[in-house]
């Protein structure tokens, strides 16, 4: 057995307490795997992963073990990019991590990729889990990696190793580890009730933020993951608040004299962009976090609004009516030089940069409908990924490839219908699937990599 | 107290049932109606109710827009007529939008629509310390369904008196 060194690191706040030991990577050579998938292309077949039990030393390690592939597994076909191999077909048990895999019985059920854990109890009660990513035609070890936390994360360790084998087998970086905050609806749309939920990427560790007593909107997490901004009619006065998810403290951003809305923060996390509206004008306003100094950047009659910076902070993309009707526009951050960048038939709004900075998502509508869709920074390569009655509000995963979004379906003259759920799709346009919530559910915001 | 309301509420579904045309069905939600002050026990005159009887208390747009057509005129004439007779009453303008638009450009929308009235009535001579708005966006139609009846009805500015 080799010597895996544990560096171990705490995490800053105190959300998870989530101690990571970073193992060293067994495998001596960097290989050059054959199994690699690229997800640039469209619809993909599917690459059959087998993902066995993880071996445990005690009961209690075991069931964790088990446990954990399953999330693991499940993370991995969400993505539309892996398939499991259902465990029945399987020829090799593993006691233990020492046993090598014998690959001929896994090529024999067509496995191309084999996922080899082991868990156990360290002596002061934590959960310890190791794990390795072979390539199994070609009997090659990609990845290996050993962690050591509470037995209560691990949810998380699960995630984060997803997310190592989606980065090994894809080339770009996960997204399992990440939350959704969102609007969860219940009651009559008259009377909508909503309220801020935050749960897992995959739907665990559900949790209401707002008991639903005032009409809240539009959440957005903070770089760090911590805090939420969003919208609240708090007191009947419609205004942008801040919610930090470790006190539970909410609190009202800045002194405006007038309805803010549309916030997100800037990619540093140090101010929110939103926007101000006064006087039947919508414009863009910065808050500074620190010094609470406030900055305007857009001042025209028009409808400025839905402001996403790029990732670099150097530029603002919004959606304005100065033109007429809602396009999107692009800004320098400090408000100048700006240029209308959609073009197309119709009307776009909610714009949103993706993290990566290669694309820009957007709500567009057109002849009745309503679609999400991407486009190039500068306007160009629009597509459209999905589209229905009524679609709306991208938010990206950190990764950049995949998006999530609402739905909401009409609804007939009694009020019947109506619902509203979260999807996610893959950049490509494929491998659209609902998001699971417990209730209907509207604005969602992916949170990137949980630090 | 509580019977009179009633009466002015079941008169407004009344009218609002007639008013609903083609469309079978139409539902009203939400506050308020278009009460014609037929009801048989009269709201305490300058009271909420009152302003609701006597006035139309809400005005309609067109799709994406918030300028005030000849109708829209016409009803916040009668509501400003109202507002000279009871000058120490205040009201909230509420402005609303229908579901074919996005949420957040839809709050600007429905803050625009609120504005409108608002700037028409300090034009008329309503002092503007008496007027506040709010604006709900997409968050509360009056009207349930996914059609042209219920759409243009929930695009509206609903001018609420203070109790």
């Amino acid at each position: 057995m080799n010597v895996l060194a544990n560096a171990l690191f705490r995490t800053k706040a105190g959300f998870a307490a989530l101690a990571v030991g970073l193992a060293l990577c067994l495998a001596a050579a960097p290989a050059r795997a054959e199994l690699r998938i690229d997800i640039t292309r469209g619809n993909v077949d599917p690459i059959p992963v087998a993902v066995p039990a993880f071996g445990g030393d005690d009961d209690r390690a075991a069931k964790m073990g088990a446990d954990i592939a399953g999330v693991l597994q499940a993370d991995l076909e969400r993505s539309g990019l892996f398939r499991g191999i259902d465990k029945q077909a399987f020829i090799q048990t593993f006691a233990s991590m020492q046993v090598q895999p014998r690959f001929p019985d896994w090529q024999a059920i067509n496995a191309q990729g084999l996922v080899q854990g082991r868990t156990a109890t360290m002596p002061d009660g934590r959960l310890r889990v190791e794990f390795r990513l072979w390539d199994v035609f070609a009997a090659q070890q990609l990845k290996a990696q050993a962690y050591v936390t509470e037995m209560s994360n691990w949810r998380r360790i699960a995630h984060i190793m997803a997310d190592q084998v989606y980065e090994r087998l894809t080339g770009e970086s996960g997204y399992f580890d990440t939350r959704v905050v969102y609007i969860a609806e219940s009651g009559p749309a008259t009377k909508r009730i909503k309220r801020l939920a935050m749960m897992d990427q995959d739907g665990a560790n559900h949790r209401f933020l707002t008991d639903g007593s005032d009409l809240v909107l539009t959440p957005r997490f903070s770089p760090s993951t911590q805090e939420i901004t969003y919208m609240s009619y708090y007191n009947g006065v419609p205004r942008v608040y801040l919610y930090n998810i470790d006190s539970g403290k909410r609190e009202r951003l800045g002194d405006f004299p007038g309805m803010t809305f549309a916030p997100r923060f800037s990619p540093d996390g140090n101010r929110v962009i939103m926007s101000m509206a006064r006087g039947g004008a919508s414009d863009i306003y910065t808050m500074d976090l620190r010094t609470l100094e406030r900055r305007r950047l857009t001042n025209t009659p028009a409808i400025d609004t839905s402001p996403s910076y790029s990732p670099d902070s150097q530029y603002v993309v919004f959606n304005s009516d100065r033109g007429g009707n809602q396009q999107l526009y692009v800004m320098a951050g400090d408000g100048s030089g700006v240029r209308r960048i959609s073009h197309g038939e119709g009307t776009y709004a909610t714009p949103v940069w993706s993290p990566r900075g290669d694309y820009i998502a957007f709500t567009k509508m057109a002849q009745g409908r309503f679609f999400i869709g991407v486009m190039k920074p500068d306007g160009s390569g629009e597509r459209l990924l999905s589209d229905g009655f009524l679609v709306e509000g991208p938010t990206w995963a950190p990764n950049g490839r995949v998006l999530m979004f609402f739905r909401q379906n009409p609804s007939d003259a009694r009020g019947q219908g109506g619902d509203s759920y979260l999807y996610s799709i893959d950049l490509t346009g494929y491998n659209e699937r609902r998001v699971v919530t417990p209730m209907e559910a509207s604005d969602p915001a992916w949170s990137p990599l949980i630090p | 107290m509580k019977i009179r309301y009633l009466s002015v509420v079941a008169a407004s579904l009344l009218v609002a049932a007639c008013s609903s045309g083609p469309e079978e069905n139409a539902n009203v939600g939400g506050t308020g109606g278009q009460a014609t002050g037929t009801s048989m026990n009269a709201p305490v005159p300058g009271s909420p109710e009152d302003f609701i009887a006597k006035a139309k208390d809400r005005v309609f747009f067109a799709l994406d827009r918030s300028d005030l057509d000849e109708s829209a005129v016409k009803s916040l004439m009668g509501q400003v007529a109202w507002l000279k007779q009871y000058p120490t009453t205040k009201i909230t303008i509420e402005g609303h939008a229908d579901e074919r638009g996005t949420r957040e450009y839809n709050l600007a929308l429905g803050e625009r629509r609120a504005n409108a009235v608002k700037q028409f009535m300090q034009a008329q001579g309503v002092a503007a310390a008496r007027i506040s708005t709010v604006s709900y966006g997409k968050e509360r139609p009056a009207v349930v369904g996914s059609n042209e009846y219920a759409w243009s009805q929930n695009r509206r500015a609903v001018t609420v008196v203070a109790k």
